[in-house]
């Protein structure tokens, strides 16, 4: 087993996709550095926090991107941005299968503040220009410092959110909530507390991540092959694509969990509501038997283009 | 300008906007001149008000607005108003998936853009980081009033965060549009497509030339008003479904490297900053 977490960007590319296919798109040997961070004294990185490019992936011509956490928390500059949305538009004028975003990120770099907020939906209107194209976008989450903000909503633009149970998926962190309402309304050191609310098994559970694996590289590697094949098989043929009866269900899914869950609490009182036999026990399984047991418990369509 | 003031100033024609909760929904009449249909002058309005946090039930409700704008009013425009402080920060609505709310949202405003419905943006109060970013920044464009404030966070909070020291930052937003809140700053950066001036003698040409409908109304009012319907009117006759704020940025010298970087990777070239 390789940990996904544990690796940085460019030590994933290569573990997902096909041994020596990937060809980086303006790597960091062009050094083209954010405009904006030596007036603040805060050092660059060569590549800006992001690996764009395009390779094999089971054999599948994809494009990709990895976001490095290592790097100002993965979170989205105007460099960054770009480069984002320059690989996404060449996915589209290449005919890519599929497009598989590896993200990490704490959202807007607010160091570049309104550069970043831009870009972030620059970044979200060119993943929802790949699926119009009908190529289907898968997202990762595993990496440690999660994906959040403007890139939490990117990922839910993606046709299928693959997480591991230490990945983490939300809008605002911990402890921007605690800053703003107060340690009883969000204790950002209550650790299992934030892994319950933002963890990839709630997220499972709730239907806001379609798979769940291993903290593993090569988990997340055949889920992303999979569900490529699902989107993309003859029978799926135009699914990456946005509909309306999509969205309407996804919009009765998300009433019916405001009414369902709206006035709990905890998460583990919304995992006893949808029939989790032991919810304290949740956090004890491995990611197989988790996925075993929460079969028949999910919230949310199981399968299927959202 | 509260929302009522701007509705009657957009639609001097009439609307049937209404609040709920500090969601706004309902349709006004554009003053599109004498030559179009009855169906073109009509155009779908949501949005918020009260400087309203962006939560779960309110996101969904927008949503919803859109769709039925979808089914039952095929290609019928949509105008989003935006008076937002942010996304809500509570943790029942991270617990809920606040992202997937925000994210359902986006996506069907996005959809409706690609059913042909133009949908555009309106900064009339304030607009922050999690409730304008699938809102006003994933309409076709985006506009403002000049008195707009938009930003990602306070300065105070931004220093905590970044470390970077607050005086530094004060100093920076004097005149580098990254950093500074505001409309003319999003607007040099290509985030807006253009600021709305609701005064009189701003736009006046264009205001005589489209707003000839209700020219007999009351002159203070209709002096300001037609403006700001014409400036609609105008929006609505040339705006693009492609997105162009890059290119805009880099010609308005507020983005300097996001247009180069892009076309860079997608083209296989070499970046030339403008």
């Amino acid at each position: 087993v390789s940990s996904y977490l544990e690796r940085g960007a460019r030590g994933r590319i290569p573990a997902i996709f096909d041994a020596g296919s990937f060809e980086e798109f303006l790597g960091p040997s062009a050094r083209v550095v954010s405009p904006h961070l030596a007036q603040l004294d805060v050092p660059v990185s060569f590549d800006d926090g992001v690996v764009v490019g395009r390779g094999l992936l089971g054999g599948q011509r994809v494009f990709g991107a990895a976001q490095e956490g290592g790097f100002m928390g993965g979170a989205v500059g105007e460099v960054h941005g770009a480069k984002l949305v320059g690989m996404l538009g060449r996915a589209i004028d290449e005919g890519a299968q599929a497009v598989l975003l590896l993200l990490e990120s704490g959202g807007v770099r607010l160091h570049e503040a309104n550069a970043g907020l831009i870009a972030v939906s620059e970044v979200m209107r060119a993943i929802l220009d790949v699926r119009a194209a009908g190529i289907p976008v898968i997202a990762a989450v595993g990496g440690a410092n999660g994906c959040f903000g403007g890139m939490g909503i990117a990922a839910r633009c993606a046709n299928t959110v693959i997480m591991s149970e230490e990945g983490r998926l939300a809008m605002s962190g911990p402890e921007v909530i605690e800053t703003a309402n107060g340690v009883e309304e969000f204790d950002s050191k209550d650790r299992a507390l934030v892994w319950r609310t933002t963890g990839g098994k709630h997220r499972y559970l709730l239907g806001d991540c379609q798979v769940l694996v291993a903290d593993d590289t090569g988990a997340f590697r055949a889920a992303a092959i999979a569900a490529i094949e699902a989107l993309t098989g003859a029978a799926r043929s135009g699914a990456a694509a946005l509909t309306l009866d999509a969205l309407q269900a996804e919009q009765a899914m998300l009433e019916r969990r405001i009414r369902d869950f709206g006035a709990l609490a905890e998460p583990m009182d919304i995992w006893r509501q949808l029939g989790v036999p032991d919810p304290a026990g949740v956090s004890m399984l491995e990611a197989d038997d988790f996925v075993a047991m929460a079969a028949g418990h999910r919230a949310g369509p199981v399968t299927g283009d959202r | 300008m509260d929302w009522q003031t701007l509705a009657s100033k957009l639609f001097p024609g009439g609307h049937d906007i209404v609040e709920h909760d500090s969601f706004l929904s309902g349709s006004g009449q554009v003053d599109a001149g004498a030559g179009a249909d009855a169906a073109a002058r009509t155009v779908a309005v949501i949005g918020t008000t009260g400087h309203a946090p962006i939560g779960i039930e309110i996101a969904l409700a927008q949503a919803q607005a859109v769709l039925r704008t979808v089914r039952e009013h095929p290609g019928r425009a949509i105008l989003i108003l935006v008076d937002t402080q942010g996304q809500r920060l509570r943790h029942r609505d991270e617990m809920l998936g606040i992202n997937s709310y925000m994210a359902h949202l986006g996506k069907c405003i996005d959809f409706a853009r690609r059913q042909g419905h133009t949908v555009l943006g309106l900064v009339y109060d304030q607009a922050l980081s999690g409730g304008f970013i699938t809102s006003g920044l994933i309409a076709d464009a985006c506009f403002a009033l000049p008195q707009a404030t938009i930003r990602v966070m306070g300065l105070p909070a931004m220093a905590r965060i970044t470390k970077v020291p607050e005086d530094r930052l004060t100093e920076l937003a004097m005149d580098n549009p990254v950093f500074a809140p505001g409309a003319e700053n999003y607007l040099r950066m290509g985030g807006l497509q253009a600021i709305w001036e609701p005064g009189p003698g701003v736009e006046s040409t264009d205001a005589a030339a489209i707003s000839l409908p209700d020219a007999s109304a009351s002159s203070s009012a209709s002096a300001s008003a037609s403006a700001l319907a014409s400036a609609l009117a105008k929006a609505l006759a040339q705006v693009e479904p492609t997105d162009r704020r890059m290119a805009l940025g880099e010609a308005r010298g507020g983005r300097h490297m996001a247009q180069a970087v892009a076309q860079a990777v997608r083209t296989g070239g070499d970046v030339r900053p403008a």
